[in-house]
């Protein structure tokens, strides 16, 4: 069976018990009153794109560094990645953003919602990444950079030219999880009032009390921004693999 | 090349791997280092390809003494070749890249006179139609065979192989083997590690044999091989040659 049709068969007998499971509770639907909101729904679905891609990129470069850090042989440099990634790590998102948004960015007269948001996700999933970036760069074979040193690399190319390549062919699946994670993530900013795709969800339910109505669409709406990005992580996957040698 | 070795020591962990090893040979192309394993021989190798600093000693190639910092041993090591046990090749290029890289990146070629470079060493040694493989595709002995060719391109003033053949099986050892031979005939300096005493014998100009952390013997290839007195190389040669 080729793999496509693997995948429609599974999906075509999940939607299947789903469905019934929904007939024998005999759910009153009420489409119509959801519908009236429709235009809160695609406002919410863009802004949570935006700051998902914010703070995705800005994770990215919060993790690189980070393991870079993690990495250093100077103490307090490795000190100060290692407390950040396991303060973040043991603590609930939640509070991160309540303490970001109600503390730090009120102590330092950030008021932007938006930008407080950004940055608390950024930081929350840089953690995640950093150790999923050292892990990738401590993969990469100590004799890769004896072989890129005997032909006479400089740090800075071993680097660019030996282990990130090797090493982000490693990194690309995690990463790939990891940015899920994030924008499913980015519906806790609905605590801090900004006005993203599941906070919509619940002003439209608690206007219609269409409890499902409104959030169906919301997981719909997640899967819309997650499968793809998990159909480009594997297609980069399968372009950039190698055996090792 | 004469190379002149002067009280060398090495430490790993408080382990004593070079115990103030001398050497001193005269002006010759290839020298060959023999010896049991962990004796030191390769350490003494990675040393000389200014890939490790010693803790003690010198060494001087041509009265030139090797520096100890990391800059000045980079510039050291981009006039030098090194072949590893394992290849080393860079898994994620192709054999054609793996050349390449350091013509580009490390010795400032365009990559057009980078090609112009390796077309012939390609032919010359029966690698130009595996060039656009990447490692895994390769068999152990072309595998080797790019290594030393990724060495050679950058026009060394001499190479360092580090038992090129230790993970190849007889086949694809006589043919690294017949390269290497190949190399010496036209000239080409080398300091080779080996276990193939038979090899050994016919490419070295010099043969010293490493133990303990130290040079044990050393002179003309035949005279250790074959009329050596020393019981502690007697013995290994006894072992490997049965």
């Amino acid at each position: 069976m080729p793999r496509w049709l693997a995948h429609l068969v599974v999906v075509a007998v999940f939607a299947a018990v789903v469905a019934a499971a929904f007939a024998r509770v005999h759910y009153a639907w009420n489409w119509a009153g959801v519908w009236e909101y429709r235009q809160k729904f695609v406002q919410g679905w863009l802004t949570t794109v935006a700051l998902s891609l914010a703070a995705l990129v800005a994770s990215i470069v919060i993790g690189g560094l980070t393991a870079l850090a993690l990495a250093s042989r100077r103490p307090l440099v490795e000190a100060v990645g290692r407390v950040y990634v396991e303060l973040i790590r043991g603590t609930p998102l939640l509070v991160q953003l309540l303490i970001g948004f109600y503390v730090i960015a009120g102590a330092i007269g950030l008021e932007n919602r938006f930008a407080v948001g950004v940055l608390v996700l950024a930081l929350f999933s840089g953690a995640y990444m950093a150790e999923i970036f050292r892990g990738g760069l401590a993969a990469i074979p100590q004799a890769q950079r004896d072989s890129a040193r005997a032909i006479g690399l400089s740090p800075w190319q071993t680097l660019r030219l030996v282990v990130l390549p090797q090493a982000l062919r490693l990194v690309l699946p995690p990463v790939a999880g990891q940015l899920v994670s994030l924008i499913k993530d980015s519906s806790l900013l609905s605590v801090i009032a900004i006005s993203e795709f599941t906070l919509n969800a619940q002003e439209v339910n608690a206007f219609t009390y269409s409890t499902l109505e409104s959030y169906l669409p919301l997981a719909a709406g997640y899967l819309l921004l997650t499968l793809p990005l998990s159909a480009l992580a594997h297609w980069l996957e399968s372009r950039v693999r190698f055996e090792a040698s | 090349m004469r190379l002149e070795v002067h009280d060398l020591v090495q430490r790993f962990d408080g382990t004593t791997v070079l115990d103030r090893l001398a050497l001193t040979t005269g002006e010759i192309q290839a020298l060959v280092l023999v010896g049991p394993s962990g004796g030191g021989k390769s350490t003494l190798l990675r040393i000389l390809a200014g890939l490790d600093v010693p803790v003690a000693g010198s060494v001087a190639f041509d009265g030139q003494p090797l520096p100890r910092d990391e800059t000045a041993l980079r510039a050291y090591r981009r006039t030098v070749g090194t072949v590893f046990q394992a290849y080393n090749l860079f898994p994620h290029l192709s054999a054609l890249d793996n050349l390449l890289l350091p013509l580009v990146h490390v010795h400032g070629l365009s990559p057009a006179a980078a090609r112009d470079r390796v077309r012939e060493p390609l032919e010359r040694f029966q690698l130009a139609a595996h060039a656009h493989k990447r490692p895994a595709e390769l068999s152990g002995g072309q595998k080797q065979r790019i290594a030393i060719l990724r060495a050679l391109v950058v026009q060394p003033r001499r190479l360092f192989l580090d038992e090129p053949t230790s993970a190849l099986d007889p086949e694809m050892t006589a043919e690294v083997l017949e390269m290497i031979g190949e190399l010496k005939a036209q000239g080409t300096q080398f300091v080779l590690v080996t276990h193939e005493m038979g090899f050994a014998r016919r490419v070295a100009d010099e043969l010293a044999f490493v133990g303990d952390g130290r040079v044990l013997a050393h002179g003309a290839a035949a005279e250790i091989l074959d009329r050596c007195s020393i019981p502690r190389v007697r013995d290994f040669f006894g072992r490997i040659l049965a």
